[in-house]
C-alpha cells in the first residue's frame, strides 16, 4: 500500500497524520518551525516563501483558533488565503466535500488546510487532488490533527531537550481525541520510551495500549514522576451522559490541581491544547501556574503551520527565512 | 432442446459425485448424468473439457436494489452479474424501497425478475412491517406471494417482545427467519470493529459483544419458541462458538459468513478504504481463523456473497458517511475456491456451502444436480486466474475491496432451466 503523505522520492506530500510519517520528516519540520520563531519578532513579520499562492482553509466543522493560526502562518509565509465554513454554506444545501473541493480547485487553489468532523475525511480528498495540490489535516473526526500533535513536541523539545529521557502523561477524554492519538504517534516515533494515559474506561478507546501506551485510571498513580503533563479538552457534549456522571465528579478525580501535580516532577510542565474548560479538566491556578506552557504551545503552533506549509511548497526555509 | 455437456468434471455434493462423467439435459431438466439416456440426440454439445461442472450457485443474500435504488443497480444489471459468476438461484432481503412487506410489491418483483429468465429470484418478506421492529408483517400473504423466508435485513428488532412474538408467529407456520446478529444499542453509529484500527483511525467501534448478546437473545428466544432460525453474517470467534454450542443442543439453527468476512479483517480498511465498510464490520484475524474453522466442521452451513451494490457517489465520502456494502454476486465463487484451497478443503465440500447447503437453509429446489431436477448449471475453468478490475464487473455495483486480487475460478458458462443464459466471451 502507498503511503498517502509521501511522494515519489519520500517527501512530504499531504500531511494528513503522524502515523505513518518518518522520524526524518518529523524532525524536518519541527527543524524548520525552529528557523521561523524569528519571523513573528521582527518588524515586518513576513517571508516569501508562498508569495503567489492561495491557501485554502477548509472547515467542514467549525473552528476559530486552529483556522486563525493557519491563516496567520499562511499570511506571514505571503499566500493568500481564503477561509470558507463550509459547515454553514455548501454542505446544508446537500454539496458533497469533493464537489466543494473541485470548485476551488477550479478556483486555482494550491494548498488545502481542511477540517471535517469525521474521521478520514482529509484522506479522501488527498485522494481525491491532482499531485500538485497538498493537502493538510486540521483535524478529521476522532482521527488526526497532525499539527497539534507536532507543535505538543516542538514544545516539550524547547523545555524539556532529551526526549529519549521523558516520561509523558496524557490525560482526559482519548476516545474522541484526535490531539491524543497524534501526540502518541508523534511522542513514540520521536523515542520518548514512557507514554502514559489517564482516563477513566469509558473515555479510552479499545485497545489502546496497542498504539505503544501504558493505561492508568488513576491520577495519583499516572502522574507520579512525569516530566510532562498533556491535558486534554472535554467536550461539552460528554460531560453529563453516559460517558461521565457530571464535571463536577470528573475534575475531583481527573481535573489537574496544584495537588495532584505535585505527584510530578518538580520541573514538570503543563500542557492543553485548548480551548480549556476551567474546573472542569484543569484548575485556574494550574494554568495560569509558572509549570504551565499554554500558551507558547500556540505561538509555536504558528512555527509548525508555517513549517508544514513551507514544506509541502517546496520551499527552502533555512536559507530564506 | 436437448443438451449434451461431455468431458466435464461433475461435482455434485448432494449426490457425492465427483468425476468426469458427461451431462443430459432434456426440456430444461437433468435428464441423466453418466450414461445416455435412451433415444436421446442432442441439439447441442457442450464440451467441458478440463472444466468444472456444478449446480448453478445459490447465494443466500444478494441486493437487487430493486424497487426503489435502481441507481444503484437494477434487476437487469444484478441478475446478469448473478448468471455471470454461475449464481442461478438467490434469495433478496426485503430492505428495498418499499420495503418488501407488501404481498403486491413482493409478486412484482418475482413477475419482473421472471421475465429476464436469468436466475431464479427469492424474495425474504420482512420479519416485521416496514422493518421497524413493531408490528408482525403478513407472513403468511407474503409468502404465498413467493417469499422463501422473513428477514429484518440489517436492522434489528430492539424489542425483544416483538422478536418473541415474530418468532412465535414463524414457528406456528414453519417459516424461517433470516436474522442478522447485532445488538443496535451497542452497535449504534459504530462502523468498524471495535479494537485496534478503529482505534488508530479513530473510528466509533461495533464490539464482538454486540453479536455475543444478540445471538443470546436469538437463540434463547428460538429455544422457547421453536422457531427456525438462520442467523446471517456471522462475524465472530464467540458467535461460531455459540453457533456450535446451539446445534449441540438440537436448536433449530443454521448460519453462513459472507464471502467477504472470510478473507478480509479489520486490517484492511487500510487508509479508510470505503469499500470495507461493511455490516458486521470486519473483525480480527482471530475471528476470521474461527470463522474458517466454524466453515470446515459445520459450524458455519454456508457462504453468501452478501452483494450490496453501492454508487460510485455514496462510497466517495468519509469512512463513516460512505455507505456500508460490496458488490459481490460475481466473486462468491473465486472467493469461496479460494478459502478452500487455502484450507486444504476439496472442491466438493466448497461447492456444496454454495449450492446444496444453501438451497436447503432457503427450502428451495435447486443446489443439485439430481435426475428430474432444474437444469441450473455452471460451468467454469477452476484453474484460470483473472484479475478483479472493478470496470468490468457486470453489476452496476463496482464497489469491492478485493480490487486487483487476482483470483482462480471463472465461470465459462451458466444455464438455467436447460436454457445458456451466460457465456463467456472468448
Amino acid at each position: 500500500m502507498n503511503n498517502p503523505q509521501l511522494d515519489r522520492d519520500g517527501n512530504l506530500q499531504h500531511l494528513l497524520s503522524i502515523e505513518g510519517l518518518p522520524k526524518r520528516i518529523l524532525n524536518q519540520i519541527l527543524d524548520t518551525a525552529e528557523s521561523f520563531i524569528g519571523v513573528a519578532e521582527r518588524e515586518v513579520k513576513k517571508v516569501p516563501l508562498l508569495r503567489g499562492k492561495t491557501v485554502c482553509n477548509l472547515f467542514f466543522e467549525n473552528s476559530t483558533r486552529t483556522r486563525t493560526t493557519f491563516e496567520i502562518a499562511a499570511k506571514r509565509l505571503s499566500a493568500d488565503v481564503i477561509s470558507l465554513n463550509v459547515s454553514t454554506s455548501s454542505q446544508s444545501k446537500g454539496e458533497t466535500i469533493l464537489d466543494t473541493v473541485d470548485n476551488l480547485i477550479a478556483m486555482h487553489a494550491d494548498m488545502f488546510v481542511v477540517r471535517h468532523a469525521q474521521s478520514g475525511a482529509a484522506h479522501l480528498i488527498a485522494r481525491h487532488v491532482p499531485p500538485h495540490i497538498h493537502v493538510i489535516n486540521a483535524g478529521d473526526g476522532r482521527h488526526s490533527h497532525p499539527t497539534q500533535g507536532l507543535l505538543d513536541v516542538f514544545t516539550i523539545r524547547k523545555y524539556k531537550p532529551d526526549l529519549h529521557n521523558l516520561r509523558i502523561a496524557i490525560v482526559g477524554d482519548v476516545l474522541h481525541s484526535r490531539v491524543a492519538r497524534s501526540e502518541i504517534h508523534a511522542l513514540t516515533t520521536l523515542g520518548v520510551p514512557e507514554v502514559r494515559v489517564i482516563a477513566p474506561k469509558t473515555l479510552l478507546p479499545a485497545q489502546v495500549q496497542k498504539l505503544g501506551v501504558h493505561v492508568f485510571h488513576d491520577m495519583e498513580d499516572g502522574l507520579k514522576d512525569v516530566d510532562v503533563v498533556m491535558m486534554l479538552r472535554l467536550q461539552n457534549e460528554r460531560m453529563n451522559g453516559a460517558m461521565l456522571p457530571s464535571t463536577q465528579e470528573y475534575f475531583k478525580t481527573y481535573g489537574l490541581t496544584q495537588e495532584k501535580l505535585k505527584l510530578a516532577r518538580p520541573d514538570a510542565i503543563v500542557m492543553h491544547p485548548g480551548p480549556m474548560n476551567r474546573g472542569v479538566e484543569i484548575d485556574s491556578t494550574v494554568a495560569d501556574g509558572k509549570q504551565s506552557v499554554i500558551l507558547p504551545q500556540v505561538t509555536y503552533g504558528i512555527a509548525i503551520r508555517m513549517a508544514v506549509m513551507a514544506i509541502l511548497a517546496g520551499g527552502s526555509p533555512a536559507g530564506d527565512a | 432442446m436437448k443438451i449434451h455437456i461431455k468431458n466435464g468434471r461433475v461435482i455434485d455434493p448432494k449426490n457425492n459425485i465427483d468425476s468426469k462423467l458427461d451431462v443430459f439435459i432434456a426440456a430444461g431438466k437433468i435428464a441423466a448424468i453418466g450414461s445416455v439416456p435412451e433415444g436421446f440426440i442432442a441439439n447441442q454439445t457442450i464440451d467441458a473439457e478440463g472444466l468444472t461442472v456444478c449446480p448453478g450457485l445459490v447465494d443466500l443474500s444478494a441486493r437487487l436494489r430493486e424497487p426503489g435504488d435502481e441507481y444503484k443497480a437494477t434487476l437487469t444489471s444484478e441478475l446478469q452479474a448473478a448468471v455471470s459468476g454461475g449464481v442461478t438461484s438467490l434469495a433478496c432481503p426485503p430492505d428495498t424501497d418499499p420495503v418488501l412487506d407488501e404481498p403486491g410489491l413482493v409478486e412484482m418483483l418475482k413477475h419482473r425478475a421472471k421475465q429476464h429468465g436469468l436466475a431464479h429470484v427469492y424474495p425474504l418478506g420482512a420479519a416485521t412491517r416496514q422493518l421497524q421492529g413493531n408490528a408482525l408483517s403478513e407472513m403468511n400473504e407474503l409468502h404465498a406471494a413467493g417469499c422463501v423466508g422473513f428477514s429484518q435485513a440489517k436492522v434489528a428488532i430492539k424489542d425483544t417482545q416483538v422478536l418473541w412474538r415474530v418468532m412465535e408467529y414463524a414457528a406456528t407456520f414453519g417459516f424461517t427467519l433470516f436474522l442478522h446478529a447485532e445488538e443496535p444499542f451497542l452497535a449504534e453509529k459504530g462502523v468498524a470493529h471495535d479494537g485496534e484500527v478503529a482505534t488508530r483511525l479513530g473510528l466509533k467501534g461495533i464490539p464482538s459483544a454486540a453479536e455475543a448478546l444478540a445471538l443470546a437473545t436469538i437463540l434463547r428466544i428460538s429455544k422457547e419458541t421453536g422457531a427456525k432460525v438462520h442467523i446471517s453474517r456471522l462475524s465472530t470467534a464467540e458467535g461460531v462458538e455459540m453457533i456450535r454450542a446451539a446445534k449441540k443442543e438440537g436448536l433449530k439453527i443454521s448460519c453462513d459468513v459472507s464471502c467477504n468476512h472470510l478473507h478480509l479483517t479489520e486490517h484492511d480498511i487500510g487508509y479508510f478504504d470505503a469499500n470495507c465498510h461493511l455490516k458486521p464490520p470486519l473483525r480480527t484475524q482471530r475471528d476470521k481463523e474461527a470463522l474458517s474453522a466454524g466453515l470446515k466442521d459445520g459450524t458455519i452451513d454456508a457462504i453468501c456473497s452478501d452483494h450490496t451494490p453501492v454508487d460510485d457517489d455514496a462510497k466517495l465520502a468519509p469512512f463513516a458517511e460512505a455507505e456500508i456494502g460490496a458488490t459481490g454476486l460475481e466473486l462468491l465463487l473465486p472467493l469461496t475456491l479460494k478459502w478452500a484451497m487455502e484450507n486444504k478443503v476439496s472442491l466438493m465440500q466448497a461447492i456444496k456451502l454454495i449450492t446444496e447447503k444453501s438451497a436447503l437453509i432457503l427450502g428451495v429446489t435447486g443446489g443439485n444436480l439430481s435426475p428430474n431436477s432444474d437444469a441450473d448449471l455452471c460451468i467454469f475453468d477452476a484453474n484460470e486466474y483473472w484479475k478483479i478490475c472493478p470496470a468490468a464487473l457486470k453489476s452496476q455495483g463496482k464497489n469491492t475491496p478485493f480490487t486487483g486480487l487476482e483470483l482462480a475460478g471463472k465461470v465459462r458458462l451458466t444455464l438455467v432451466h436447460g436454457q445458456v443464459v451466460y457465456q463467456q466471451k472468448p
